[in-house]
């Protein structure tokens, strides 16, 4: 390794003198992992989660990943652009280790349009997230979607979806708080995993209309994991993302007697009250129906929690997990024997690299591939708990969990950052690492479908036999299609005689009759082409 | 028979009544009597419209006419559960009315059918079906009752349902997924509307297909140049209709509502269908004649005429293994009901969207041809049995629609609605034979085995060797009551389960994080407007807490913190149920 950059790989390697050589001992030597999805410093209702880019970063590091990427969130209305230089300046300054953003599209309209383009073109983003719930703020129309997606699409982006039916929700939350439910189990009672699942199968199809590749954040639930496996199964191009929280533990807690425990675990799409989740997730993830692993690291004090102390819905959402994650992948996939270390080092690192389009400079050792490693010692043990953690917040959801797997020694860009259980990192080192449209992981298939999904009109001679008397006024057919019908040449019917005794002929290249006007007798009579039967 | 006296009494107004003064006396000897549940070799005696004796060696008064069957089946009438006999489209009717439409499910062994009242946007549904009501009395040659869409949703819409349903026998009503800007509701619209006909008792019928990416399909397409008939099923692809079919079970699924999918098209919404109710959700499941015996590749044919015949939505699907597909679920009870979606447009009337497939009127017939083609693509390929075939055609309906047992068995005491089936019977659909007045038949020229030799309605022989003599206006109207078990059952019980209740904790007092006023964040409107602080239960003393304090403020008082206000430090410490690990 040199300047940041892996140069040579083999045995018996040449090197120069004065090289610090660091012993393995057999250990596996992996690509640092990718953490595709944090909320580090995201701002809240005027405060901001207790882990900032430095502290988010550092724990980061601690649990072996080398690279993270945020959400940048604009608030609805306000601008793409500034949010995302915003969140350049706070990660620039204080981020430990490298970084990538994904943008949140808030709302939709064609200003919005125009930033992601040149989001999209020049500033490095190739992945926007959009919500299908949380109504009346960030939610979108099906229409919107639609418009979005096909944008995205056309542009190379990848389309990320929250996936919640957020009309059903605010129904139920509803519901539950008058029932006078306003602990933290009404986050779960309200927000039911069909709710989510139901949302990832609009979202798939959607997708497949648009022919845009598709990313699931936050898969929580056994059933959203099953649409995602079977859209993939009948060829959809869809990405699954299951976290932390999801892969290590579940929606029980919810009901504890503790409030500040119980709130710690809110995070929507909730966790599943189904204690089999974990398992079963950790399960298609190593068969590879599932694609990436996440953290959706965003953690809030119970202070903070507390906003939602007597209801349920003002509880900030988030949980932590971004130090935890390769260890908890490690300690229920690896060692249970569902998956091997190559999946391993893809669904924590590889995978996304390809999705955005960073691979192989990140996610794979090569000479001239970043030198981001990990020595990962499969043998330590550790337990959980918020008294040791790296990260700001009071609570960890998987606080007494006794964990197989942890990193010996993290190399983030060429420097030692933990040996030994010391943790050197330095705030600001951190680079943005832009993302390029089209990745081909993604778009390989796409393209290819695109060609082959050209659809042909039927030529047809006109119809030219009666029409029946009808009045658009009443009723209606979708307002955009009337209007856009295009009117074309029509085809000359050799057919049909210009000769009549009815009168004068009717033009032929009028090309629609005015309408509630009857055509009782066509001049020349009918053509063939109405010819019943 | 109380059953019955109590249907009659509630809202029939004996208007029908009279009709049936004239007493027939019927025996049908030597038939199978096939019900839903067995078979078995019986006589059927009928008096006064209704079956009084099922059995062997009946004793029956002298003078009655015999009808020998020779040994074939007796099976009851048909149900067909979805026709559009009046339904406007840009003001234009189909062709077959309630007599041509009557007629034609006589012809094909259907003795009852449910029409839709199709209501426009803004109409008042009592009006529309009153309008309904009169034109069928007028001219139905068979039993009828009618389903009323709901083509918005409001308040003044909730009384007319309610009523509707106590006082005019009506336990069915359809929303609609699509139709964006037109019948189309939101899932929030869809959520209460399952609500409240749940606590009606109704069944919810769904036109389950994603009106939003329609549209937009639509307009991607008709802007590409295609506006023939092949643009239908373009914009119209068999996904939307699964999306909506699993976002409908969904939504019944939270409220706990029975879901109706009414015309199942396609191979994905069955199977969505079909996974849903392994899962225990309480859904039924609606092929038509059309998604059972045809498929959508004549969309593409180069006539035009015959290929805007075959317009209807959901569209057919271009796969030509669906109808077989779908037979199978059928046969197997994952779907579980054959309505006919008997729409007749001529092809005058399809012409209005020559130029623009988005105009074409929608609809296929079907109501002639239901029976047979299930017999044939079914009962005869061995897929399903005469008991099921009872079961899909006519005994199903009868029970999700709270008809059974008056309709839908042949048993005493119901209404003597009787098909004679002559399962050897093959003839070649063509619209130069149909009875209904629709100058195209998109069946045309399939071979079909199967048909009724015999149609009584009412106790009254309507159809007999090809002859139907059906008397316009004898049709009576069936009033139905809610909740009928073999939807509400299950969902009576799984209300009590369903329960739910709160976590019983302290109240939390430790630090609250200040926060902006004017909320950045906001959440759903109607919950935060209801956060009902007053429901609460009430606080538990914490006993660790003390009332002293320096400050001079009360922390145990009962009212409520308001949000951004902070507390520091609580008098008296934080109490246990914060400490943390």
């Amino acid at each position: 390794m040199e300047d940041g950059l892996i140069k040579q790989i083999g045995d018996n390697l040449i090197v120069p003198g004065g090289v610090k050589t660091v012993e393995a001992n057999g250990r596996m030597v992996i690509p640092g992992g990718i953490d595709i999805h944090t909320h580090l410093q995201m701002p809240y209702r005027g405060t901001a989660t207790v882990d900032d880019f430095a502290q988010g970063s550092k724990a980061a590091l601690a649990g072996g990943t080398t690279m993270i990427v945020d959400h940048v969130i604009p608030e609805p209305g306000s601008s793409l652009m500034e949010a995302y230089d915003q969140w350049r300046q706070w990660a620039d300054e204080k981020s430990c280790c490298d970084y990538s953003l994904h943008v949140d599209i808030t709302h939709w309209d064609d200003s919005v349009r125009q930033e992601v383009d040149h989001l999209i073109k020049e500033k490095g983003v190739n992945s926007f997230q959009v919500y299908m719930a949380y109504k009346d703020y960030f939610q979108m129309s099906n229409s919107e979607l639609y418009e979005v997606f096909t944008f995205l699409a056309e542009r190379g982006g990848i389309a990320q979806v929250h996936a919640e039916n957020g009309e059903i929700i605010a129904e139920e939350q509803a519901r539950m708080l008058q029932m006078g439910i306003t602990g933290p189990e009404g986050h779960v009672l309200s927000r039911p995993e069909e709710l989510e699942a139901e949302a990832v199968f609009r979202a798939i199809t959607i997708a497949s209309q648009t022919n845009c590749p598709l990313y699931v954040t936050r898969v929580m639930s056994k059933s959203a994991a099953d649409i995602i496996s079977q859209a993939r199964k009948k060829g959809n191009v869809v990405f699954g993302e299951p976290i932390s929280a999801s892969l290590g533990t579940d929606g029980t807690h919810y009901w504890s007697k503790n409030w500040a425990k119980a709130a710690s675990f809110v995070t929507s799409p909730p966790l599943s009250p189904d204690p089999t989740t974990p398992d079963y997730l950790n399960t298609l993830l190593s068969s590879g129906d599932l694609s990436v692993s996440g953290s959706a690291h965003c953690t809030f004090s119970v202070a903070q929690k507390a906003i939602g102390k007597d209801d349920f819905t003002q509880i900030p959402e988030g949980v932590n997990g971004v130090e935890e994650r390769m260890t908890l992948i490690w300690d229920k996939a690896v060692t249970t024997g569902k998956m091997d270390e190559n999946m391993f080092v893809a669904v924590t690192s590889t995978n996304a690299a390809k999705i955005l389009n960073l691979y192989p400079r990140k996610g794979r050792i090569a000479v001239g591939s970043d030198a981001d490693l990990v020595i990962w010692d499969t043998d330590s043990v550790r337990t959980i708990t918020a008294k040791t953690h790296t990260s700001a917040a009071e609570y960890n959801i998987f606080e007494g969990m006794e964990l197989r797997g942890a990193p010996l020694v993290v190399i983030c860009q060429g420097k030692m950052v933990l040996e030994d259980g010391n943790l050197h990192a330095t705030s600001g080192v951190g680079r943005f690492i832009p993302c390029s449209p089209f990745p081909d992981f993604a778009y390989k298939r796409v393209k290819a479908r695109k060609q082959l999904a050209v659809l042909r009109a039927v030529p047809r001679g006109m119809y030219d036999g009666p029409v029946s008397e009808f009045s658009l006024s009443r009723g209606g057919t979708p307002s955009a299609s009337a209007r856009t019908s295009p009117t074309k040449q029509p085809v000359r019917n050799l057919h049909q005689s210009g000769f009549s005794l009815a009168g004068p002929p009717t033009p032929d290249d009028i090309p629609i009759r005015p309408a509630g006007r009857r055509i009782v007798v066509p001049p020349g009579g009918r053509s063939n082409i109405t010819s019943l039967s | 028979m109380n059953d019955r006296d109590n249907m009659s009494g509630t809202s029939e107004q004996g208007q029908s009544n009279s009709l049936h003064l004239t007493t027939e006396r019927l025996l049908i000897k030597g038939g199978r009597v096939v019900n839903d549940d067995q078979s078995l070799y019986a006589d059927v005696y009928i008096e006064d419209g209704l079956i009084k004796q099922v059995g062997e060696n009946l004793v029956v008064p002298g003078g009655v006419k015999v009808i020998e069957a020779d040994g074939r089946m007796v099976i009851p009438g048909g149900i067909d559960v979805n026709t559009c006999l009046m339904k406007p489209h840009l003001g234009v009717r189909p062709v077959d009315d309630f007599l041509q439409g009557t007629r034609a499910a006589l012809a094909g062994g259907t003795t009852m059918i449910i029409d839709h009242v199709t209501p426009q946007p803004g109409d008042s549904l009592l009006e529309a079906f009153e309008r309904w009501q009169e034109a069928a009395d007028r001219k139905a040659c068979c039993d009828y009752s009618l389903h009323v869409d709901v083509p918005q949703w409001n308040e003044a819409v909730k009384d007319e349902l309610e009523l509707l349903v106590q006082d005019k026998g009506i336990n069915s009503f359809q929303v609609y997924m699509a139709y964006k800007d037109l019948y189309q509701m939101t899932d929030s619209e869809l959520y209460e509307a399952f609500c409240f006909l749940k606590q009606l008792g109704a069944v919810v019928l769904v036109h389950a297909e994603n009106g939003d990416l329609i549209a937009q399909e639509q307009s991607k397409i008709l802007g590409m140049g295609i506006t023939g008939p092949e643009g239908h099923p373009l914009s119209r692809p068999e996904e939307l209709e699964a999306e909506a079919v699993f976002r409908a079970i969904t939504l019944g699924n939270r409220v706990n509502c029975p879901v109706y999918v009414a015309k199942v098209m396609s191979k994905s919404a069955a199977d969505a269908i079909t996974q849903a109710r392994r899962k225990g959700s309480v859904v039924f499941g609606e092929p038509i004649t059309a998604s059972l015996a045809a498929d959508g590749s004549h969309y593409w044919s180069k006539n035009w005429a015959k290929a805007a015949a075959y317009v209807t939505s959901p569209p057919l699907s271009p796969d030509p293994t669906t109808p077989d597909h779908l037979h199978t679920l059928l046969s197997c009870g994952d779907l579980q009901v054959v309505g006919s979606a008997h729409c007749a447009y001529s092809t005058s009337q399809k012409a209005i969207g020559k130029d623009d497939f988005t105009l074409i009127p929608e609809g296929t017939n079907g109501a002639e041809e239901r029976m047979a083609f299930v017999w044939d693509k079914a009962v005869a390929m061995g897929k399903m049995d005469e008991n099921q075939f009872v079961a899909v055609t006519s005994t199903n309906a009868a029970k999700i629609f709270n008809l059974y047992p008056r309709k839908g068995r042949i048993a005493a005491g119901s209404d003597a609605d009787v098909v004679i089936w002559d399962p050897d019977n093959v003839k070649t659909i063509t619209a130069k034979l149909q009875q209904s007045a629709a100058d195209y038949n998109i069946f045309e020229g399939l071979e079909c085995r199967g048909g009724p030799a015999l149609v009584m309605s009412q106790g009254r022989v309507v159809y007999e060797d090809g002859k139907l003599q059906a008397q316009q206006g004898t049709g009576r109207f069936i009033p139905r009551k809610p909740f009928p078990d073999f939807a509400y059952q299950r969902i009576k019980f799984r209300n009590q389960v369903k329960a739910r209740q709160a976590v019983t904790r302290g109240i939390y007092d430790g630090p609250v994080c200040d926060v902006v006023l004017t909320p950045k964040y906001i959440t759903p409107a109607p919950s935060a407007k209801t956060s009902p602080t007053s429901h609460q239960p009430p606080p538990i003393r914490n006993l660790h807490q003390s009332n002293f304090s320096l400050s001079g403020a009360q922390i145990d008082d009962n009212i409520p913190r308001r949000s951004g206000h902070r507390i520091v430090a609580p008098p008296g410490g934080r109490s246990n149920i914060t400490s943390l690990g």
